[in-house]
């Protein structure tokens, strides 16, 4: 069943649970798809009323699949500033989707299953944007879940589709297959043993590219990187599947071999950063996203080396999305200050991190 | 501050490493922190896609005649580097062959084949076959969730003809 989506209180935080393969490095894995409906402009080359359409269009297709779990809908043309960052701080909707810059007539949506298995965003540079994300490091499986999606919705909607550039997308860089999948990896023992640098050239020889937290155009903090494919022409999709698992698997062998590197050399300073981290993030009264991310990289590190017994992965990640800005206004109930989202942002924090203490 | 290994540009990354077992923390410029290894900006492939595509088209100069369909310019496409519409790849063509082939290392598909469900009658058989190889590949790699959907699919299409 369809459902209009109400107020977000856990949805969208299916990849934050912490276990799944790897997840001592990775933090989760997204696949998605861009597809196009036949006979209309692409969204931000369409009139209003061709975006309304493609909307209800989408709306009825979704309708019409018999799932288990119900399907929210949410229209961001509806959703205040606030409730669009609790979006794409949760990494369910791009900033593409939630503007700012489309305007109050968008038609934008975002459909979530709610046991958050898969979405689709309506709307945003190409009509479709099926995607799924799963805690940890799984491509395959989160390729195949979207792949039936795909299937179904296909056989529901017209696609565009071209007999030899395949799937036709608003930006070429897209076209083809649609699929862009991403591994989101955390990698410091590669950046303080400055093999990184080395590491992020080598994958680039190899046709796949990186980017931070949010996708395209945000940068890497945290130490967080999104490595994903950067063609989507000319290779089958499980190709392009498993070229990135073959290469992130590599990756992540790097980072085990770098951490063991650290830990054989430099154990006491190792432990040191660790734990002054720690006693920042559970202690601090002001803390900036930079430095909370910074902080619980290096606590996260700890936990993976088994420095730190707590706290808990999934708090981590938790952290990661509720010490956001956007989330931390909204759990104020109005806007925050710089000072007052750094003073919101350490409380937290220091709540959270008390509570895996017990 | 400046920069603590040049000294002469603004420091504006802090750069944590270890050396002989000792972790220090430099206040470092973009490129000496680049040079140290740390991560650096992401690279953006869209602008590397427009900086491909150039402000103008190779040769002649000439811009073709805007879609037909959708009424987007070559000079507007170059500008943005979104297409307006799926007409856009047929009406573009000569300009997008060599550019898909630049970025992708390829110009032609070779991924899942697609049959709308608002295909011509002639379409079926093509649609089916189209099913078929994707029953294979489902069987192939083992995605059983699929197959038995696909099989049914195929079934229920081939007692509909």
């Amino acid at each position: 069943m369809i459902r209009r989506g109400g107020e977000l209180t856990s949805q969208g935080l299916g990849w934050a649970h912490g276990d799944g393969v790897d997840s001592e490095i990775v933090v989760s894995t997204r696949v998605r798809l861009a597809r196009n409906l036949q006979g209309y402009p692409f969204p931000l080359r369409a009139s209003e009323e061709d975006r309304a359409r493609v909307l209800e269009t989408v709306r009825s297709a979704l309708g019409s699949i018999t799932t288990t779990p119900d399907i929210d809908v949410w229209e961001i043309d509806d959703l205040d500033e606030r409730q669009r960052d609790l979006l794409t701080e949760r990494r369910i909707a791009s900033r593409e989707l939630v503007g700012p810059g489309r305007g109050d007539q968008s038609h934008a949506a975002l459909a979530l299953w709610s046991d958050d298995s898969i979405g689709v965003m309506v709307n945003e540079e190409d009509h479709l944007r099926i995607q799924s994300i799963t805690g940890g490091f799984d491509p395959e499986e989160t390729w195949r879940t979207v792949d039936r999606l795909d299937e179904r919705m296909g056989e529901l909607l017209a696609f565009a589709f071209h007999h030899e550039y395949g799937f036709l997308t608003a930006c070429p860089t897209n076209v083809g297959t649609g699929l862009r999948a991403s591994v989101l990896v955390h990698l410091p023992g590669l950046v303080l043993t400055k093999e990184i640098r080395k590491v992020l050239e080598g994958i680039g020889q190899v046709g796949l590219t990186y980017r931070g937290l949010y996708g395209e155009g945000s940068e890497v903090v945290g130490n967080l990187f999104q490595i994903s494919n950067q063609t989507t022409l000319g290779k089958q999709e499980e190709e392009l599947v498993g070229h990135l698992t073959r290469v992130v698997a590599k990756v992540i062998d790097y980072e085990r071999s770098a951490r063991a590197v650290m830990l054989r050399e430099a154990p006491s300073v190792l432990e040191d950063k660790v734990w002054r981290a720690y006693g920042i993030l559970r202690h601090a009264h002001s803390l900036s996203t930079e430095e909370m991310m910074n902080l619980s990289s290096a606590v996260r590190l700890g936990l993976s080396l088994k420095l730190l017994k707590m706290p808990r992965v999934q708090t981590l990640n938790e952290i990661l999305i509720f010490g956001q800005a956007g989330h931390l206004a909204y759990a104020a109930g109005g806007s925050l200050g710089e000072s007052e989202a750094d003073a919101a942002r350490s409380a937290y924090v220091r709540t959270r991190l008390e509570a895996d203490e017990e | 501050m400046e920069c603590q290994d040049c000294g002469q540009r603004d420091a504006k990354l802090q750069v944590t490493t270890i050396i002989d077992g000792e972790m220090l923390t430099l206040d470092l410029c973009s490129e000496c922190a680049a040079e140290r290894g740390a991560p650096t900006t992401p690279p953006a492939p869209l602008a590397d896609f427009l900086a491909q595509l150039g402000p103008e088209p190779p040769g002649t100069g000439v811009l073709s005649e805007p879609c037909p369909y959708c009424g987007i310019t070559e000079g507007e496409f170059r500008q943005t580097g979104r297409l307006g519409c799926p007409q856009c790849y047929a009406h573009f063509e000569p300009q997008l062959r060599g550019l898909l082939r630049r970025l992708h290392g390829s110009p032609q598909h070779v991924g899942k084949l697609y049959m709308s469900a608002g295909s011509e009658a002639g379409d079926e058989i093509a649609r089916l076959s189209a099913m078929r190889r994707r029953l294979k590949r489902a069987v192939e790699t083992e995605d059983f969730e699929l197959a038995a959907e696909l099989r049914d699919r195929i079934h229920e299409a081939e007692s509909a003809e």
